[in-house]
């Protein structure tokens, strides 16, 4: 039988790259927006 | 279930759900590598390489569903006109695109050393290739059109024309001669892989579409906060013209 170790670990490496990268970025995304928000809010206060 | 139509009651009810979503994905997602790896045998034929198929074929699923979910939300625009049937919309199209990207990636990978060759012009492979397109399409519309409703009628528009697509992609194995293999877990004649390759495979679907509902529900959360700090700055820039003009009037 062949060895199809390099695809195999090929297409779960770019399975975890692919999942990871969205995560990262929703995450991140989410952070940024609540600290906008957080930082109008206290700028709308200090009017 | 109408109340969570609210976006502020769907932002509480994303706070509770995300986390048990998650941890769901994740375990479903440990016991399905599991499986795949340490239970499911080689293939007869394929032998070691239809590992690859335990991450390809949910993710080809997924992306399909994906695409359906964006259906649904595209008729909550144009019927109901509703905010969060737009931020839905939205929040589909880069996940999509993810998807079928991943399912094109590892069909490839497993295409090389089963085919011979990365890439042929099949007709489930083109039409997954235009799925994608189609993704990245509506990617791009709305990044293109400033205001989040109009961007969200035309991509609602481009979506259900491209829906065609769909059933395309489902039956071209059966419509066309092929060098993609037909339907072989949903089809008429009930399963036609063996029950060890199956379960292994099942358990990765669900955790591949819990994983999609837990990185949906966090896009469309996203996509609330983006649009109210949207509102608020438009809210605040009116405030301080008004107090300009009060000002000069002065």
């Amino acid at each position: 039988m062949k060895d199809y170790s390099f695809y195999i670990f090929f297409a779960y490496g770019f399975a975890v790259v692919v999942i990871g990268s969205l995560v990262v970025r929703i995450t991140l995304d989410y952070r940024d927006l609540k600290r906008k928000l957080a930082r109008f809010e206290q700028q709308e206060k200090g009017r | 279930m109408l109340k969570y139509a609210n976006p502020t009651h769907f932002l509480a009810l994303a706070a509770r759900l995300i986390p048990w979503l998650g941890g769901a994905s994740a375990l479903a997602l440990a016991v399905g590598l599991y499986l795949t790896f340490f239970v499911a045998p080689d293939d007869y034929q394929q032998g070691a390489s239809v590992k690859i198929m335990y991450v390809h074929v949910p993710a080809a699923w997924l992306g399909m569903m994906c695409y359906m979910v964006m259906t649904s939300a595209a008729l909550g625009t144009l019927v109901w006109r509703h905010p969060l049937a737009d931020a839905a919309q939205k929040a589909a199209a880069p996940l999509g695109a993810a998807f079928t990207l991943l399912c094109l990636v590892t069909g490839s990978l497993w295409g090389k050393p089963m085919w011979g060759t990365w890439w042929v012009w099949d007709a489930r492979l083109t039409s997954e290739l235009v799925l994608f397109l189609i993704y990245l399409g509506l990617i791009g519309l709305w990044r293109t059109i400033e205001e989040p409703s109009q961007a969200a009628r035309a991509a609602a528009i481009l979506t259900l024309v491209g829906v065609v697509n769909i059933p395309i992609i489902k039956f071209s194995v059966d419509w066309w001669n092929t060098l993609h293999q037909s339907a072989s877990v949903f089809r008429l004649g009930g399963p036609a892989i063996s029950g060890a390759m199956m379960w292994p495979l099942l358990v990765m679907a669900l955790g591949f579409t819990l994983l999609f509902f837990t990185l949906h529900l966090m896009e469309v959360r996203n996509e609330i906060l983006r649009r109210r700090l949207r509102r608020l700055s438009i809210l605040a820039a009116s405030a301080e013209d008004a107090d300009l003009s009060a000002e000069a009037a002065q």
